[in-house]
């Protein structure tokens, strides 16, 4: 390997290939940097930022930065993981996360980032918001609660599954996942369990009923082993409603399931 | 019988043909589309739907991003009241409170009977002649008790707006002090033909010489930008004017697009010769939508001149025309791959960047986006020649800068100043006295202090897209701030985490600062917010959004420590105000039903 295409990451050095960005280099060496809105089967979209890192001393998404010959780029510092704990926070007080009542605990991305980054409150006022929970659909429940706005079931359904079941409206603080139905209920859109959609949620919005709490809490994947330790928890291994391999670890909706 | 969809196919039809059915001109054909009902009616979203061959989830996505379009049934006069802190200080909310109570309408919703709803909306770029608001999208100025009092009548009688008095709608340009491009009694052609005669290399060389920077605000080379652009590959190449002017105090653009649109046609059209553009857009803010025909006119006029369209003045391979999409009320698309989004059809949300629109643009094609006052200046350039330019102004900050000036002082609108003129000669200039402060670039800009006046408007001093707002000593600087933390909130994109939620929660400080409920912590609160916004935010609006109160609590402490009942920390959540619910519940407001010390306090 030249030294053309390696960049340092926290003092280790850390190959790449044309192509990819910093995260994507990152997580092929092993090395862990937070994120939630990045998923690697989909293309990087930049919004949740927090994979923020300084890159030859500037801060950037490593999501959507192209490392370059020799770059320093620095993330697990004092200063970053205190940013990227706010950023947390600000994603807690903004929509409605109970995490002893969500059947999504311990299988939850923005849980396990939190406790990965030593989050002990939600610091901010909470907002509270007004959100809809949308069961109509026999096999799936929607709970807006818990959304972060991180389009990876948009980026899926539009990209993979062909079918736009899931779309961001509103702005700003109100920008919102709405369905593709006129009457704006899941049941009323050709979504299916099969579709790679119903399988890329972080969080616990895109829920399969039924089996919320077949792997009692306590046992689930970030129970077992800290997120940075769970290598790609969203997609490394090939996500679908039967792809449970005994040498990846399984997909936290899977596991459910 | 006629079906539901039927019906909505009869005015849809031809606005999809107008727009060749295409997917990339959704937002303008939601912005023709709405003026049928006032809003987009579900049934008519299931015919676009099918005839663009769009998901109704992108579609919803897309109309849900704007504020001038609507889902939901509006009433017949839709009355938007500007709601800059020009305004306020002319007493806009008094006027807002005045026609609610006569109409019987609450602010944000529909008056029972459907006739009329309304509402505040952001900077509607009429700060020089204000208190401002738009009807139907219409633009009326100059708004009074009595103005109110007769816009009343007219609603309560249901006269069509195209039969209200024409002075309502008479926007003045207010010129005060032109300079070489306000004063330049530009002929039209005059600039394309000066271009032919020297060639495009000659001409892109004089535009590098003379030094011209982006009037936006960013000030990125205009030579360097054309040269990207016209040296990147592409299978076509684009122009777009940006006229999204959306900073809170601005309206340099809109007295340009007024009595200079000719100008900024032929600038556009200077650009589309040098980098080889056949298309080119103008993006006119929603605000602005009452220029619309006039605009039209002038691309009409200049197309019977030969100076657009096909063989420009008799060149076989000089062909170019200018597209004019419109906004639909959304501050972010004056950034430009925001805007690049929104003339693609989609949600304004600013892209990643690199690449830059210079190689990847309008369709992922190399695109040049330029401030309509940059166009402009770009034909003095082509006439006069870059050193000319060049030697007005300062060393790094060539030629003139148009301020929009507004607050109090004598006389508000247009000033054209070579750059370097300080802060203290455009305070005499427009009659400010007893200034507090100065409001520089709008709320994303900077805050200044009377002994800072002498510091001049360049790009190495203060930049600015040209908003100039006086603020004098009766002012309170912290409602100032308020109100702009106000607008960032109503404006944020909400793509990225800590802008969408930051400016939220900075918004909600200052509401709780306001209400007397904070303490010397918020501002260590604020301070942190503001790092985390610079450093991690997705775009400007983000990175920016704290500076109005950073500003202001550094120059104008007192303005706030007035508002802190208590020199320490006082939790933001009061009990008391948290019974009221159970309190309405049960119908009770005594003794009792009080908190004890919030009860002694009353």
């Amino acid at each position: 390997m030249s030294q053309s295409n390696t960049f340092t990451l926290d003092g280790k050095t850390i190959p790449y290939n044309e192509g990819q960005t910093i995260i994507q280099a990152a997580m092929a060496a092993g090395v862990y940097i937070p994120h939630l809105c990045f998923n690697p089967e989909f293309k990087p979209h930049g919004s949740c930022k927090l994979c923020t890192v300084k890159a030859n001393g500037r801060q950037t998404a490593s999501c959507t930065q192209h490392p370059a010959p020799g770059m320093v780029v620095e993330s697990d510092t004092i200063e970053i993981n205190d940013e990227r704990r706010a950023l947390l926070q600000m994603l807690f007080v903004e929509g409605n996360h109970f995490c002893p009542s969500c059947e999504k605990s311990g299988n939850c991305q923005l849980q396990a980032t939190a406790y990965e980054m030593k989050m002990m409150s939600p610091h901010f006022d909470q907002f509270f918001p007004d959100r809809m929970l949308d069961a109509s659909h026999p096999e799936y429940l929607l709970d807006f609660n818990r959304c972060i706005l991180c389009s990876l079931c948009v980026r899926a359904s539009r990209d993979v599954d062909g079918k736009n079941v899931f779309a961001l409206s509103g702005r700003g603080i109100k920008s919102h996942l709405i369905v593709n139905a006129k009457s704006g209920r899941l049941a009323d859109t050709d979504f299916s369990g099969d579709d790679k959609a119903a399988h890329v949620c972080p969080v616990g919005v895109i829920l399969k009923k039924r089996v919320g709490f077949t792997i009692p809490i306590g046992q689930r994947s970030f129970d077992e082993q800290p997120i940075s330790a769970t290598p790609h928890p969203q997609g490394a291994c090939p996500v679908g409603p039967r792809s449970n391999t005994a040498t990846l670890p399984p997909h936290p909706t899977v596991k459910g399931g | 019988m006629v079906s539901p969809i039927d019906t909505h196919a009869a005015y849809l039809n031809p606005i999809l043909s107008v727009h060749r059915h295409n997917a990339n001109d959704l937002l303008q054909i939601l912005i023709k589309a709405q003026e049928h009902y006032g809003y987009i009616h579900s049934d008519a979203i299931d015919h676009l739907s099918s005839q663009l061959q769009l998901p109704r989830s992108k579609i919803e996505g897309v109309a849900g991003f704007y504020s001038f379009i609507y889902l939901q049934p509006q009433g017949c006069y839709r009355v938007l009241f500007s709601d800059n802190i020009t305004d306020r200080m002319l007493g806009n909310m008094d006027l807002m409170e005045s026609l609610c109570s006569q109409l019987w309408v609450e602010p944000g919703k529909i008056s029972e009977d459907g006739l009329l709803s309304v509402n505040t909306t952001s900077c509607t770029g009429l700060c020089d002649q204000g208190p401002a608001m738009q009807v139907n999208n219409i633009a009326i100025n100059r708004l009074s008790q009595s103005r109110v009092n007769a816009i009343c009548e007219l609603i309560r009688e249901r006269v069509p707006l195209s039969a209200w008095p024409v002075e309502f709608f008479a926007i003045e340009d207010n010129i005060r002090r032109p300079d070489v491009l306000l004063d330049s009694q530009f002929k039209s052609g005059s600039a394309l033909h000066a271009l032919l005669q020297h060639g495009t290399v000659e001409t892109l060389q004089q535009i590098k010489t003379s030094k011209l920077r982006g009037r936006g605000g960013a000030g990125f080379s205009t030579g360097m930008k054309w040269e990207f652009c016209r040296e990147a590959e592409g299978e076509q190449h684009y122009v777009v004017c940006n006229a999204d002017e959306g900073e809170p105090g601005t309206f340099k653009d809109r007295v340009l697009l007024n009595g200079y649109a000719d100008m900024v046609f032929e600038g556009m059209t200077l650009c589309a010769r040098i980098i080889g553009a056949k298309k080119g857009f103008l993006y006119l803010r929603g605000e602005y939508r009452y220029l619309l025909e006039h605009l039209q006119a002038v691309l009409q006029h200049r197309r019977h001149q030969n100076l657009l369209g096909n063989n420009i003045l008799g060149n076989s391979d000089f062909n170019f025309d200018i597209v004019i999409h419109l906004g639909a009320g959304a501050y972010i698309c004056g950034e430009e791959s925001a805007l690049i989004e929104s003339l693609e059809g989609k949600r304004g949300t600013p892209r990643n960047r690199p690449p830059f629109p210079v190689t990847h643009g309008y369709l992922n094609q190399p695109t040049v986006v330029n401030n309509v006052e940059t166009f402009a200046a770009s034909c003095l350039i082509s006439l006069h020649g870059g050193e000319w330019y060049a030697a007005i102004g300062t060393d790094t900050s060539s030629g003139t800068k148009i301020l929009s000036v507004s607050g109090d002082c004598e006389r508000p609108g247009l000033y054209e100043y070579p750059f370097g003129v300080t802060v203290a000669q455009v305070l005499t200039d427009c009659g400010a006295v007893n200034t507090q402060a100065v409001q520089i670039s709008g709320p994303s800009g900077v805050c200044i202090a009377p002994d800072e006046f002498n510091r001049c408007i360049a790009f190495e001093d203060i930049p600015t897209a040209g908003a100039f707002m006086v603020f004098d000593q009766s002012r309170d600087m912290f409602e100032v701030a308020r109100n702009f933390v106000h607008f960032f909130k109503h404006e944020s994109c909400g793509f990225c985490t800590p802008c969408r939620v930051g400016t939220s929660l900075l918004s909600n400080m200052m509401d709780k600062l306001s209400a007397g409920h904070g303490s010397p912590y918020d501002f260590a609160e604020i301070e942190k917010l503001n790092v985390l916004l610079q450093s991690t935010s997705h775009c400007g609006l983000g990175h920016s959004a704290c500076n109005p109160v950073l500003n202001t609590i550094a120059k104008f402490r007192p303005a706030y420590d007035k508002r802190l009942a208590h020199k320490d920390f006082v939790p933001a959540f009061d009990l008391d105000v948290a019974l009221s619910q159970a309190r309405q519940m049960t119908g009770r407001d005594d003794t009792g039903a009080h908190l004890e010390r919030s009860h002694e306090s009353k």
